[in-house]
């Protein structure tokens, strides 16, 4: 049954009443459980007793969030999207919930001031030493507290949970710093083809 | 600055990635679903679809919801 709807098949079952909504939630169910399954299989923080919740938190957002399905793929493809969402999203909340934001960005031992007496170094690459110049006097305190705390790994949701902002203003300060930092070694010659060393 | 060497790669990797004009994380999750089975196809990207292909070049997270994904539709399709 499930294999067998369309995608029309799929939001019409799903927005209807009574027995018809039913079934279509209930093949949904059965489907996000394989999908998680298949998907959060080799994570090693993942531990099978957060499965029903991570398939009933999922239903509940994809109910939520049909009129965003806009046709372009398979629905359940869509939905293994979004419930893959939910549930990396939870596991990242709980890998990172006791770390210090503060701390982190701390531990990088970076301070705007270290970076403007960054000088160069023979050991590294001169792109970096303008990298750590360029972080340090030319991003806002916030700006970098996201670039370097991102590059740490630390998950976006708890990173904007500290911060006291939304996942999107999150991601609009992470742009941000990028742009300039980005335009900052432009501006200092570095290219693209620069960018492209790799660091050993 | 103590970042390591794969940290500083990885900044050197998302600042060479990062576009004037992006998609954020909420516009991929809804996307990304096309993206992955085209790729699972192996049929061409369309440039409708290159915003996908560069915010997955710059954003961890999403990346690796995007391969998740690919591994479940992978599975899906061998039942």
């Amino acid at each position: 049954m499930t294999q067998d709807r369309d995608n029309y098949e799929w939001i019409n079952a799903l927005q209807a009443e009574g027995p018809l909504r039913e079934t279509a939630v209930f093949d949904l169910r059965e489907m996000l459980l394989i999908g998680l399954k298949a998907a959060l299989k080799s994570r090693s923080d993942f531990v099978a007793s957060l499965l029903d919740d991570f398939v009933q938190d999922s239903l509940v957002r994809i109910l939520r969030s049909l009129d965003q399905f806009q046709n372009r793929s398979r629905f359940a493809t869509w939905a293994t999207a979004v419930a893959i969402r939910v549930a990396l999203t939870e596991l990242r909340k709980r890998r990172w919930r006791d770390v210090s934001l503060e701390r982190l960005v701390a531990d990088t031992g970076f301070e705007p001031s270290a970076a403007v007496e960054a000088t160069p170094d023979q050991e590294r690459p001169p792109i970096i030493t303008a990298m750590y110049r360029i972080i340090g006097s030319n991003l806002t305190d916030k700006q970098r507290t996201v670039l370097l705390a991102e590059i740490k790994g630390m998950a976006q949701e708890e990173i904007a949970r500290q911060m006291g902002c939304s996942r999107n203003a999150l991601y609009k300060l992470s742009h941000d710093a990028r742009q300039r930092l980005k335009q900052g070694l432009e501006n200092a010659g570095f290219t693209a083809q620069e960018y492209a060393i790799t660091i050993h | 600055m103590s970042l390591s060497r794969p940290e500083l790669q990885k900044m050197l990797d998302v600042v060479r990635a990062t576009q004037p004009v992006e998609i954020d994380c909420d516009v991929c999750v809804m996307q990304v679903g096309e993206f992955a089975e085209l790729n699972l196809l192996g049929k061409p990207i369309p440039e409708g679809l290159k915003a996908i292909e560069q915010h997955l070049s710059i954003c961890e997270e999403c990346r690796e919801e995007y391969e998740m994904l690919f591994v479940a539709l992978r599975n899906q399709d061998c039942h």
